[in-house]
């Protein structure tokens, strides 16, 4: 059970939290003029990595305010959590893992 | 007649205080402080049960909880029974009643013994190669093996005893209450860290404070008196709470412990009464400090399991600690000079040994001087190639190593004993270091792993970082605690360690025998049977992972986990597939560390508090009038309400027949309710379903179906326009949280532009709906200010309106098919309107209906149930359900994936109406589809999703979803039943009144 810092409310319990995949996946703006595949690129497909990983996560028992969370999933160590809309505050990968 | 072993007194035993207890039926004495095991051995019994597989006879073998062996039952035959309980870690108390486990008759004469001479043709695999063929007989098979397998009884009554769990938050937890635990957990609470030191056992002071040695001293004191000084002294700090009997069970991620604390297990069962059993703490620490010691290991030779074998630090502390010698003949075998600390013990107890046998050649330490002083008979180089004695061993045969140690050579030395102590040096306790995602790393020098890198904050110190000896742990101390509290000094510096230790040992993983392999019995894994055979064999057949070999051979897959055997296994595997152990790694140690009982891992929440459960404003009148409930949710809803002698199916005959003929009630406050406010709510509403919003009038309802971005049925529900910017949406009763989630999910993440507010309001208001042709008789005479003509209320719009001085929200919408008002009222006056409602109702016959009655009514005129007609598959199209699909709006949730090419499918699942031929015969729901019986294989079409009887229609009728099943209507189909097929006719879902006269009567 590791420990998330919710951007609005602060250290909480991670069985407060519930998570909701990956982050940064727009829904499309024009669906309709999407191909079957580009379509099924949003709908279906999503990264499964073994570290750094972006991830939205909701604080259903808290304020209920969703946002994101950039977590190393070998180790569940939480690099970085910020608010839905705003940009990761780092970007490459690598600069986490040091 | 059994003997008496206690040799001398000892300060943790009170001898005044005599215990009686039951074993196998018999009553032996102990004395209060006592171990089961301590307390067997001082009576002279070692044989306590019998192995797995083999059933052969074991005895005592540790004095902890790595004991592999002495698993007994306790309490036979009573609710407080429980298997599995080591007789090293229960203390024993007056009427403590125990009895060995896995024997039949009886430990003494075990008919399953005939298994270890059977051993040749029982191998490795042995169950998994025989029993797999053919498939069809495992269920007999199985009967005989879990007859003759099975590691106890598990109790048949409730648990009568109390448990609970608590959070716990500290700054220091210090796991283990050994010298280093205890240093490191003043030092911590002497700088003002909230301290918390937990350790499994009944005293603190781990192993050095039963060593009574001048070998070892600090700062010129024995190390038992000085650590004695270092516990009185804690005990005084306000900063520092201290645990005994607590066993941390696992380790995880950041710093998050759980613990059992066992409160009422060692008292009489008079004195349990009320109080706690055990307690499970739940830690979370700032900073953890790992101070779990190490365990010793056992040498593998040939029938090295046999009862009087044991350990021989445990032969040391049940003589300093409980003052029992473990024989009258004793014998020690060793590879280090362990067993030399344990010697002199024991000699100084007055308990005699025969003499040492050690594998090394070449030694001289200060202890082993000492040893060879008191006249005990040394042979060096030597190994124990078998040991004689089935219940007991009596003798052991010893022969000298070659000089790399592979062979054994010269002619074999008999010596009788009694008890056969081993000591094959120490293993660091890194289980729960590794669980919390530690890395280990080998130490080539004395072939352990130790922790490497932390993933916490944390330190391992003393012997669970391989620190073993006294000057080992206590030079580096101080300067790891500060590093690690950064704080600026500790009491600890500069201490004057004597430590008469020698580290040299002669590591040798399966000790060489006279005989070969497969004629010997060297027992890696005694509780499960595995011998250093069995895992040659796996490597042979082609297992190299460590993990399939544990799997294949079941090493350290018992309830011990392998805690001594597992680094023998791993010694063996790398030696035989000539790869490095650092290499090949562990296996993974998962929690817990000692098993935990189901009753500490529930808690409280047993029984009403299993599971929380919610109630209608309603709930009362309906268990006053004898309802049957069914949980929907987490609610409990009114079923049926059985009058007379009814049964279920009589029951909703009736009340479905009323409700079509005069007048039903049901209680409705269950379905979700979300309050939607804002001046973007009806583009919002637009965006989550189907069908278009923007143009409902103000007062006025509209159904609405919701898919998921996928285009499969999510949810359904009735929204009302209350206002310019004011919607109520229902839902279905179980949906109703995770619809809101959803709404939020999407509002705050993909349309935050949007200017709408959602509010759950389910629990806010009580809704009681009436149905049947005389509803408005009995509604407008609830409420005879509001105007209920057609005209003014017509099917699908809403009325505020008000019941005496309270206001309410009249529904005009039916999910029956009959004219019906739902009334929505404060929740509190919930229970008051229905019976008014009853009241007026009376002289129409009103009759309260439940769920079932509601699911035969709706599904008479084809509604939908989302979650029972649809499962996560089924698009509005699937569901003949086009007509709700807007064509004009540009997007909602789902309608891209309307038109993948896997939703435009012809001949995708589809609902249809199913009558069966014979109009008596209700189908199972569930109950397969198909066409051709006779081909092979028979295709699946698809299954029955709802079916009744339908008293209106007087004739069975059913839902189902069909593969192509739109285009199907008027074809028979076919469903093969067990005994039987039945025919049905495909047919339009909608059974009765297709034109809406009802609703709209």
């Amino acid at each position: 059970m590791f420990i998330i810092n919710c951007p609005y409310c602060g250290e909480r319990e991670q069985s407060e939290f519930k998570a909701g995949g990956e982050a940064h996946i727009d829904r499309p703006k024009q669906p309709t003029e999407l191909s079957d595949d580009q379509w099924a690129e949003y709908l279906f497909m999503r990264k499964n990595i073994k570290g750094i990983q972006f991830e939205r996560w909701v604080h259903t028992h808290g304020c209920r305010k969703w946002f994101n969370v950039v977590r190393d999933t070998s180790n569940d160590n939480i690099k970085a959590v910020y608010k839905m809309g705003e940009k990761p505050p780092i970007n490459n990968d690598k600069e986490f893992k040091s | 007649m059994t003997k008496n072993l206690r040799v001398k007194t000892s300060k943790f035993i009170d001898e005044t205080y005599k215990v009686s207890f039951k074993f196998n039926g018999t009553t032996y004495y102990g004395y209060k402080g006592d171990t089961l095991a301590s307390a067997l051995l001082a009576n002279d019994i070692h044989l306590v049960g019998r192995s797995f597989k083999y059933h052969r006879p074991r005895g005592i073998m540790t004095a902890g909880s790595e004991e592999p062996n002495a698993i007994v039952q306790l309490h036979n035959n009573t609710s407080r029974t429980e298997p599995n309980v080591r007789a090293t870690e229960i203390e024993i108390y007056e009427g403590l009643e125990a009895s060995s486990q896995n024997c039949w008759p009886s430990v003494n004469f075990d008919i399953a013994g005939i298994n270890n001479f059977l051993s040749p043709v029982l191998p490795a695999g042995f169950y998994y190669k025989t029993f797999m063929w053919p498939a069809s007989f495992w269920e007999k098979y199985e009967y005989f093996i879990r007859k003759s397998a099975g590691l106890g009884k598990s109790p048949t009554e409730p648990d009568p005893d109390i448990y609970e769990h608590k959070y716990i938050h500290s700054d220091v937890l210090v796991v283990g209450a050994g010298i280093s635990g205890v240093i490191a957990a003043k030092t911590a609470a002497k700088n003002g860290f909230k301290t918390l030191l937990v350790d499994e056992k009944s005293y603190i002071g781990g192993s050095t404070i039963y060593q009574n040695s001048e070998n070892f001293k600090i700062n010129n004191q024995i190390s038992s008196s000085w650590l004695e000084k270092e516990i009185n002294e804690i005990k005084k700090f306000e900063t520092l709470e201290i645990k005994t009997r607590t066993s941390v069970a696992a380790f995880h991620g950041y710093n998050f412990l759980l613990a059992r604390e066992n409160l009422t297990d060692h008292l009489p069962l008079d004195q349990r009464k009320n109080k706690t059993r055990h307690r499970l703490l739940k830690i979370r620490a700032k900073k953890v400090i790992m101070a779990t010691g190490s365990l010793e290991r056992p040498l593998i030779f040939d029938n090295n399991d046999r009862p009087g074998i044991m350990l021989s630090s445990a032969i040391e502390k049940y003589a300093n600690l409980f003052g029992v010698a473990c024989g009258e003949k004793n014998v020690l075998f060793t590879n280090n000079d362990s067993a030399y600390e344990a010697a002199i013990s024991l000699y100084k107890k007055g308990i005699n040994i025969e003499a040492i046998i050690d594998n090394r050649e070449q030694i001289d330490s200060k202890l082993i001087k000492e040893t060879e002083k008191n006249n005990i008979k040394i042979y060096k180089g030597y190994t124990v190639v078998n040991t004689t004695g089935y219940k007991r061993i009596s003798k052991i045969s010893i022969m000298q190593l070659s000089k790399d140690g592979q062979k054994v050579v010269g002619s074999k030395i008999s010596i009788a004993c009694d008890c056969l102590g081993i000591s094959g040096g120490w293993t660091p306790a890194v289980h729960l270091f590794t669980q919390s995602g530690g890395k280990l790393k080998f130490r080539d020098e004395d072939q352990v792993f130790i922790p490497d890198i932390y993933p916490s904050d944390q330190i391992s110190i003393g012997s669970c970082n391989g620190d073993f000896t006294l000057d080992e742990i206590l030079t580096d101390i101080s300067n790891k605690l500060k590093s690690f509290l950064n704080i600026k000094k500790t009491d600890y510096e500069n201490l004057e360690v004597q430590s008469s230790f020698n580290k040299s040992k002669r590591n040798i993983w399966l000790l060489p025998s006279d005989k070969v392999i497969g004629k010997t019995k060297p027992f890696v894994d005694y509780q499960n049977d595995a011998t250093a055979k069995d895992i040659k064999l796996a490597l042979r057949e082609g297992f190299r992972s460590i993990e399939h070999v544990k799997r294949y051979t079941t090493t350290g897959m018992g309830t011990d986990q392998g805690k001594l055997g597992n680094m023998h296994a791993l010694g063996i595997i790398s030696e035989t597939a000539g790869s490095k152990m650092g290499e090949l790694g562990t296996t993974t140690f998962r929690p817990p560390y000692t098993p935990l009982a189901f009753g500490t891992i529930v808690g409280r929440n047993v029984g009403e508090y299993f599971d929380i459960f919610r109630r209608t404003p309603i709930h009362d009148w309906h268990v006053k009038n004898k309802a049957e409930f069914e949980n929907v949710g987490q609610w409990k809803r009114a079923w049926y309400y059985p009058k007379d002698d009814e049964n279920m199916h009589e029951a909703v005959q009736r009340e479905s027949k009323a409700a079509r003929d005069s007048a039903g009630i049901l209680d409705a406050s269950t379905l979700g309710k979300i309050d939607i406010q804002g001046t973007d709510a009806s583009e919002f509403l637009n965006r989550v379903y189907t069908n278009a919003w923007s143009k409902l009038a103000i007062g006025k309802c509209r159904y609405g179906l919701m898919l998921n971005e996928d285009g499969m049925v999510y949810d359904d529900g009735v929204t009302t326009r209350l206002d310019e910017n004011h919607y109520i949406m229902t839902t279905t009763t179980g949906g109703a949280a995770t619809v809101l989630g959803k709404l939020e999910d999407y509002l705050q993440t993909e349309w935050p532009e949007l200017d709408v507010y959602l509010t759950s309001v389910t629990d806010h208001y009580a809704t009681v709906s009436v149905c049947g042709p005389n509803s408005k008789k009995i509604v407008s005479q609830v409420i005879p200010d509001l105007d209920f003509s057609d005209e003014s209320f017509p099917h699908m719009s809403f009325k505020n309106a008000k019941i005496g001085k309270i206001n309410c929200r009249v529904m005009r919408i039916s999910f029956t098919g009959e004219h019906s008002y739902e009334i929505n009222i404060q929740a509190n006056y919930g229970k008051s309107v229905w019976e008014k409602c009853m009241e007026i109702g009376k002289e129409f016959n009103i009759t309260p209906y439940g769920t079932e009655t509601m699911h035969l009514l709706r599904a008479e005129k084809g509604f939908i149930i989302v979650g029972q007609d649809t499962d996560a598959t089924m698009t509005p199209i699937d569901l003949q359900m086009d007509w709700i699909v807007s064509k004009k709006k540009y997007d909602f949730i789902g309608k891209r994936s309307l038109y993948r090419s896997d939703t435009i499918r012809e001949d995708r699942k589809q609902l249809v109406g199913l009558l069966t031929e014979n109009p008596n015969e209700v189908l199972e729901e569930g109950a397969q589809i198909v066409t051709d019986i006779e081909k092979s294989p028979i295709e699946m079409l698809g299954h029955v999703t709802s079916s009744y009887y339908s008293p209106n229609l007087k004739k069975s009728i059913a839902l189902g979803v069909v593969k192509g099943g739109k285009n199907m209507i008027g074809r028979k189909l076919i469903i093969p039943m067990e005994n039987k097929q039945i025919n049905v006719i495909v047919s339009d879902p909608v059974f009765l009144d297709k034109e809406n006269k009802r609703l709209n009567a």
